[in-house]
C-alpha cells in the first residue's frame, strides 16, 4: 500500500498538469472500452421492448425515446400477461434451455471427474504406457486442444447414426466433454501441482490408502480449483453450435441452434429475436458477474508461472 | 486375479465377436461395441488393481480419461481418414464408394477452399492487432484505478455471451444496413453506404471485428495476470533510475510480459482457427464465399450438399495444415523467447 502512495506523490511532484491528463486519459479509455462492450448486450435487451417503428427510427432510450412494451417477450410466451397462458414457443424455448443445461451441465461433470483423476495422476506419479511417459501423455491429453471441430465432426456424424447417438443428449455431452477435457486436466494440473505433497505423504503414514487420501485430502483443498473448471467447461459448453448444429435436429437441439435457426427463418422480427437473444445470454451473464473470480483462476491457471 | 483378466479377455473376445458379426452380417446397429468397450474398460480398471496392486491404483487415475479420449479421438481420426478417401454422399442412393485419391485433386483445384485457407492467414494475423487493444486494456486495469473490479467484470463479458447470440446483436441487428445503429454512426461519420457485409473486404473486416469484440477479454485476464504477477520493485528501480513511463514499458515490462504474452497468442491462434459460428450465422460465408472460414465451409458442404465425403478430405488436409503450423508455432515461440531473453 505503501508503494502506492508513494507512486502517486512521485508522479504529482514530476507535473500536476500531465497527472490530471493522465488519469483523464484512463478513466475516458476505460468508460469508451465499457461503452463498448456493453452497448451491443443494452441494445438487445431494449430492442425486445420496441414495436416495430421504433427499431426502424432506431430509437435507443426507454420511456424518453419510446414506450417500451412487452412485444418481443410476448412472442416468446414469457411477458407478464401470456406467461401463464399455453405457449408452443415456451414450451419450446424451455425445452432447448433444459437441453443446454442438462448437456453443459453433464459434460463439465464428466470431464472435472475424469479429468481431475487424470491431472492428478499425472503430476503425482511416474507413468510408463509402452514408450509413453508422463510428458508424452500431457502432450496427448493437451493437444486435444488444437484438434479443430470440423475435424471430428463429419466421422462423429456417420458414427453416431450407426451407434444410434445422433440427435441425442448423451452424444452430445460425450462430444463436449471431449471439448472441455483438455482444459480442465490444464487447470486442474496447475491446480494440483500447488498442494504440497506432504500431506499425502502424511495421510499415508497415517493408513489411508492412495484414493483413501486423494478423495480426503486432496480434493477439498482442490475445490477452488474445480470449480474454477467446471465454471470454464460450464460456458464453453454453454456457448457451443458448431457440433449442436451439425448432430442435433429435433430431440437434443440446444439454445444457440435455436438462436441460430430463428435469425435466418423469419425475416426481420427484431423484437422477438431480441428477447430470445436476451434470454439465451442472461444465465452465463448472471454467472459471469457472480463467479467471475472463479472465471479469472481458471483463465490464468498456468499461464502464469 | 486370474477371473478378473479371464473376464477382461472374454470381454475383449466378446467385442471382436460383436465386430466379426457385423462385418459378416452386417445389418445391426454398432451399439452393442460402445457396451463392450465401456465394460473392457472397467474390466481393464479392475484387473490393473487387482493384478498390480498399489501401481494398479496409481493407473486407475490415469485410466479413465485416456480410455474416453483415445476412443473419442484415434478412432474417429482414423475413420476420417477413410471417409477422406470415399465419394460418399448423404444425398445419393449409391452408397459410398471408394475412390482413392480423387477428393484430393479436386481438393487442389478448388478455389473455394484456397480462398478459405487464405482467410485463415488474415483472421489469424488479426489475433496481434488483437493482442495489441488486449495489452491496452490490461495495463488500464493494471493501472491505480477505481472501481476496477466493475470494469474487470464489464470487460469480461463479451466472453461470456454465447457467439451465435453475439452474431445476432452485433453482425445483424448493430450492423443492420438500415437502421442499426452502427451503420447510422458511420453515416455521421462520412461512410455514405455502410453496407458492412457486402463488399469482400469490409465483410472480413467486420467478422474480425466481431470476432474480436467475443476474444479480446481472453487475452487481457491473462496479460492482466501476466502483469500482476510482475514485481514492484522492477518497475520501482526503473523509475528511480529515471526512465520515463515510455522508456519503461519498452524497456521492462514488455519484455517481463513476454513469455505470457507468447502463450495468450498461442491460445488464441488455436481458438481462432476453430472459427466457425460467427460465420455461419452472420454471412454464412457471404458475399460468394469472401468471408468463409474453413470450418464453416466444410460445414455448408455437408449442410448444403451432403458431400461427407469430399468435406472429410477438406477437413484431414485442415488438420494436417494445423497440425504442421502449431507444431512450428510452438518451436518458433520457444525459441524466440530464449532470443529476446
Amino acid at each position: 500500500m505503501s508503494v502506492q502512495t508513494t507512486d502517486f506523490a512521485a508522479s504529482e511532484i514530476r507535473s500536476p498538469a500531465s497527472f490530471v491528463a493522465n488519469r483523464v486519459f484512463i478513466y475516458g479509455a476505460l468508460i469508451f472500452w465499457a461503452f463498448i462492450c456493453l452497448f451491443p448486450i443494452y441494445w438487445t435487451i431494449t430492442t425486445s421492448f420496441k414495436t416495430a417503428v421504433d427499431v426502424t427510427q432506431g430509437h435507443l432510450i426507454p420511456f424518453v425515446d419510446f414506450q417500451p412494451d412487452w412485444k418481443g417477450w410476448r412472442s416468446l410466451g414469457l411477458s407478464p400477461d401470456s406467461i401463464f397462458r399455453t405457449s408452443t414457443v415456451r414450451d419450446e424455448f424451455i425445452k432447448r434451455f433444459m437441453n443446454s443445461v442438462i448437456t453443459s451441465v453433464g459434460a463439465s461433470t464428466l470431464a472435472i471427474v475424469i479429468g481431475s483423476l487424470a491431472a492428478y495422476g499425472l503430476t503425482r506419479y511416474r507413468y510408463k504406457f509402452a514408450w509413453f511417459r508422463n510428458e508424452d501423455i500431457s502432450f496427448f491429453f493437451l493437444s486435444q486442444l488444437i484438434l479443430p471441430p470440423v475435424v471430428l465432426a463429419l466421422p462423429f456424424l456417420v458414427l453416431y447414426r450407426e451407434v444410434g447417438l445422433l440427435d441425442t443428449r448423451v452424444g452430445l455431452i460425450l462430444l463436449y466433454t471431449l471439448m472441455v477435457l483438455p482444459i480442465v486436466i490444464w487447470i486442474m494440473r496447475d491446480q494440483f501441482n500447488s498442494i504440497p505433497v506432504e500431506l499425502e505423504e502424511a495421510a499415508l503414514v497415517d493408513g489411508l490408502s492412495i484414493w483413501g487420501a486423494f478423495l480426503r485430502i486432496v480434493m477439498p483443498i482442490a475445490l477452488p480449483g474445480m470449480v474454477a473448471a467446471f465454471i470454464l467447461a460450464m460456458v464453453l459448453c454453454w456457448n457451443e453450435y458448431f457440433f449442436a448444429a451439425l448432430l442435433t435436429s429435433t430431440d437434443a437441439k440446444t439454445i444457440p441452434v435455436m438462436v441460430a435457426s430463428q435469425t435466418g427463418s423469419q425475416g426481420i422480427n427484431w423484437w422477438s429475436m431480441a428477447a430470445l437473444a436476451t434470454a439465451a445470454i442472461t444465465p452465463l451473464a448472471v454467472i459471469g458477474i457472480a463467479l467471475e473470480r472463479y472465471l479469472i483462476m481458471g483463465m490464468t491457471a498456468g499461464a502464469v508461472k | 486375479m486370474a477371473a478378473a483378466t479371464l473376464g477382461l479377455l472374454a470381454v475383449i473376445a466378446l467385442q471382436i465377436l460383436y465386430k466379426s458379426e457385423v462385418d459378416t452380417i452386417g445389418f445391426e446397429t454398432w451399439r452393442p461395441v460402445v457396451y463392450a468397450y465401456v465394460l473392457w474398460g472397467v474390466a481393464l480398471g479392475i484387473g490393473q488393481v487387482l493384478t498390480r496392486g498399489e501401481d494398479g491404483q496409481r493407473a486407475l487415475f490415469l485410466l479413465p480419461a485416456l480410455l474416453f479420449t483415445i476412443a473419442m479421438v484415434i478412432f474417429p481420426t482414423l475413420f476420417g481418414f477413410y471417409i477422406a478417401l470415399t465419394d460418399w454422399n448423404l444425398s445419393s442412393f449409391s452408397g459410398r464408394q471408394f475412390n482413392g485419391l480423387d477428393n484430393f485433386w479436386q481438393m487442389l483445384n478448388d478455389a473455394y477452399y484456397r480462398n478459405a485457407l487464405f482467410n485463415m492467414v488474415l483472421y489469424v494475423l488479426a489475433v496481434f492487432v488483437e493482442y495489441v487493444i488486449a495489452f491496452g486494456l490490461a495495463l488500464l486495469l493494471n493501472a491505480q484505478i477505481r472501481a476496477r473490479k466493475f470494469f474487470r467484470v464489464v470487460f469480461l463479458m463479451p466472453l461470456m455471451l454465447s457467439p451465435v447470440a453475439v452474431s445476432w446483436m452485433i453482425g445483424k441487428s448493430l450492423m443492420e444496413y438500415r437502421f442499426g445503429p452502427a451503420a447510422t454512426l458511420a453515416r455521421h461519420l462520412g461512410w455514405e453506404n455502410p453496407a458492412f457485409f457486402s463488399n469482400p473486404i469490409t465483410a472480413r473486416i467486420s467478422i474480425m471485428v466481431l470476432d474480436a469484440w467475443t476474444f479480446i477479454p481472453f487475452m487481457m485476464i491473462m496479460l492482466l495476470a501476466g502483469l500482476q504477477a510482475m514485481s514492484r520493485e522492477v518497475l520501482e528501480a526503473a523509475r528511480v533510475d529515471g526512465a520515463t513511463a515510455w522508456q519503461t514499458f519498452w524497456q521492462v515490462t514488455f519484455p517481463l510480459m513476454l513469455p505470457v504474452s507468447v502463450t495468450a497468442v498461442i491460445l488464441r491462434i488455436i481458438f481462432k482457427l476453430k472459427l466457425a459460428d460467427i460465420i455461419i450465422t452472420v454471412t454464412s460465408g457471404g458475399p460468394g464465399g469472401a468471408t468463409d472460414s474453413v470450418s464453416s465451409f466444410i460445414y455448408r458442404e455437408y449442410r448444403d450438399r451432403s458431400n461427407v465425403g469430399y468435406g472429410t478430405m477438406l477437413a484431414m488436409a485442415y488438420l494436417i495444415i494445423i497440425i504442421v503450423f502449431v507444431t512450428w508455432l510452438l518451436k518458433f515461440a520457444s525459441r524466440f523467447v530464449r532470443n529476446v531473453n
